[in-house]
């Protein structure tokens, strides 16, 4: 099976300081994968890499949605990834506090309509029908994460929880083919969690790749059909959970070297 | 249910301290007067205790206003979920109650010109104008949160280019609207790309810089703008070559500016509710996130610049119409000071908030003409009031309200 993203080589430097050293990913289609690390092991570069915000130094990107062409994502600004199928949510939460939870989800259709300035000021059939479909589909994403009630409530009157449900919403509303989340369990009760895990899990059933950054390692061992860890901006290790769990060099960045003559 | 709010002893001495302080602030002011040709000095204690015991009142009557609104809150917050929708504090009145309401200033603008004086008429087609204004400036600071300090400079060259197309070309004022409108769009571009990449400060400097040039430029190329003595004789807006009387002609262009600040208003409202303007709001929010959600923020920020000027050059060749004679002096820093304080009393990204603040803010210190002495004082006071009372503007921006099935 062709992999639905591939990177090689990836490297980032900011002046002296390499955060990312050729780092190698695959990723299949309809596959949970987490990336795993210590901190400052350099993930949310990549991830900030992989959706255009950092333009890398070095090493190729490359996006191929199942039967569709290659499409070359290093170089690009990140509206032109996004469009390209690959979307993201962030460590710290970044909605649009004082738009209304719909509007926020509406932001993400952005990439996939195209009314401009006289379809917003004469409004023509073709935009009337545009933003109906948009608000139709944003209102279904959020019957889905349980938000419908509070459709026209501020985002940030939401609490904490349906923050973060929002912004996987938001994301996927710009119909992407992998979706990144950037510590998605991050400060969640246990009961929370498992209302994001069954969440993570429909996503992958409608046909869609989630990389994922976790230190819930329970969540991550459950979930993730493949791991990849990173230490130092290096990819030290990757394969199954079980592989990674007993990996000599995982046990090291996370445990620390053990001494031979202790 | 808990009893109503009262005032505490705490607030009772915030207030005295309040008075103290503006006896203090104000005493050099009010208090002393030197009469420097007979050489005497009056000391007016009688002021004073007329500021301190005002100032007093107020701050005890905000204090009761945010207790009530506090006791509100909590009330919102102890109700169902359901209910609490209709209570929600952002929310206008229904549309039903809105309607005879605007019924009432509709006519009240109609008839306006046939109860008062060419005088009056001729202060509310300017306060219309900075209503026009506000609208535009409200597009790139309100929608876009673009800090623009320069917004005089599109209007001066709206101005200038009715001002010049008629001195060189005879043009009329019909023919150089859109004209203007166009090169206020497209200067509105060319401040932009500089600052793509500024924020916050940085953008707020820039564009300040922007419109101290413009009026530089028009103050030296005496060759090309005939510098501080202006362009005189430009044309009153026709109307099918009919003439007019002066006093028919400004009643002529108080429906015009009616009827642009009209189009402004139903152009920038549909604007924000649209693809586009949840794109700018989404840019003023969070402009990382709005990146990641797929929006080409380079575009949004020149769309913005350049709509947003746009209405400044229309109003700028509304402005030479009207006093018929436009020179650099009545385009000065000042001008972009009094618009972006349209924008932020009116409320960012507030329609009705800006037009009412645009008419107040222009209106009041005309009338205020009658307590002339204290007219700047009471203007800046009411200034300051506002700001303390709605930190966030006369009506904090609504939101569109989709309607949800069920």
């Amino acid at each position: 099976m062709h992999p639905l993203l591939t990177v090689s080589g990836l490297t980032m430097d900011f002046g002296g300081i390499r955060a990312l050293d050729q780092v190698d990913l695959r990723i299949l289609p309809e596959k949970i994968v987490a990336l795993i690390g210590p901190n400052g092991a350099g993930k949310t570069t990549l991830f900030n890499c992989l959706t255009g915000m950092y333009r890398p130094t070095g090493g190729h990107m490359a996006l191929t949605p199942p039967g569709l062409p290659e499409r070359r994502l290093h170089g690009l600004p990140p509206y032109r990834i996004t469009a390209a199928g690959l979307a993201r949510t962030f460590q710290n939460i970044r909605l649009f506090p004082n738009m209304t939870v719909l509007e926020n989800v509406m932001v993400g259709r952005h990439c996939r309509t195209t009314a401009k300035v006289f379809g917003a000021i004469f409004r023509p059939a073709a935009t009337v029908r545009e933003e109906q479909e948009t608000v139709d589909r944003c209102l279904a994403l959020l019957e889905r994460i349980g938000l419908v009630d509070q459709a026209n409530e501020y985002a940030q009157n939401l609490p904490y929880g349906a923050q973060r449900r929002l912004e996987i919403a938001r994301a996927l509303a710009t119909s992407p083919k992998l979706l990144l989340l950037d510590e998605p369990a991050a400060g969640m009760n246990p009961q929370e969690t498992v209302e994001l895990e069954n969440l993570i899990l429909s996503i992958r059933e409608d046909g869609l790749s989630i990389l994922l950054i976790e230190h819930d390692m329970k969540l991550v061992m459950r979930l993730s059909d493949h791991i990849f860890v990173m230490d130092y901006g290096r990819m030290i290790a990757e394969g199954t959970p079980d592989e990674v769990r007993r990996h000599p060099a995982v046990i090291r960045a996370y445990l620390g070297e053990v001494e031979a003559d202790a | 249910m808990k009893s109503p709010p009262m005032l505490t002893n705490k607030d009772v001495r915030h207030a005295v301290l309040t008075g103290f302080w503006f006896m203090f602030l104000t005493f050099p002011l009010l208090v002393i007067k030197v009469n420097p040709t007979e050489q005497t000095v009056t000391w007016r204690w009688a002021n004073m205790l007329w500021v301190g015991g005002v100032s007093a009142v107020i701050a005890l009557a905000c204090r009761l206003v945010a207790t009530r609104r506090a006791g509100r809150a909590e009330l919102l917050r102890q109700m169902p979920a359901q209910t609490t929708h209709e209570l929600h504090p952002f929310a206008l009145p229904s549309r039903d109650r809105l309607i005879p309401l605007f019924g009432v200033i509709a006519l009240f603008f109609i008839v306006f010109p046939f109860v008062f004086s060419a005088y009056q008429v001729n202060i509310m087609t300017t306060a219309l104008m900075y209503v026009i204004l506000g609208l535009g400036l409200n597009i790139v600071v309100g929608f876009a949160g673009l800090l623009n300090l320069g917004y005089v400079a599109f209007y001066a060259v709206g101005a200038y280019t009715y001002g010049l197309l008629h001195f060189h070309f005879g043009l009329g004022f019909w023919a150089a609207l859109p004209i203007g409108g166009l090169l206020g769009a497209l200067f509105g571009v060319m401040l932009g790309f500089p600052v793509l990449r500024l924020r916050g400060d940085y953008l707020a400097i820039v564009t300040l810089g922007f419109g101290e040039i413009i009026r530089l430029i028009l103050e030296n190329w005496r060759e090309f703008s005939q510098g501080p003595s202006g362009i005189a004789n430009i044309a009153r807006p026709g109307l099918f070559g009919i003439d007019m009387s002066l006093e028919h002609s400004l009643v002529y262009q108080y429906y015009l500016t009616i009827a642009i600040a009209l189009l402004t208003i139903f152009v920038v409202n549909r604007l924000r509710d649209s693809r586009i303007g949840r794109a700018w709001f989404a840019l003023r929010e969070d402009d990382i996130a709005c990146q990641a959600m797929g929006i080409d923020t380079t575009a949004a920020k020149l769309t913005a610049f350049a709509l947003g000027a746009a209405w400044a050059g229309m109003a700028g060749v509304l402005f030479a119409a009207k006093t018929t004679f436009i020179n650099p002096a009545s385009f000065t820093f000042m001008e972009s000071a009094i618009i972006l304080c349209i924008v932020v009393l009116g409320g960012m990204g507030s329609i009705i908030g800006v037009v009412a603040a645009a008419l107040i803010l222009m209106l009041l210190p005309e009338y205020l003409r009658a307590v002339a002495e204290y007219r700047m004082l009471a203007f800046g006071a009411i200034l300051v009031v506002m700001m303390i009372v709605r930190p966030r503007g006369l009506t904090s921006q609504t939101r569109r309200i989709y309607h949800l099935p069920h």
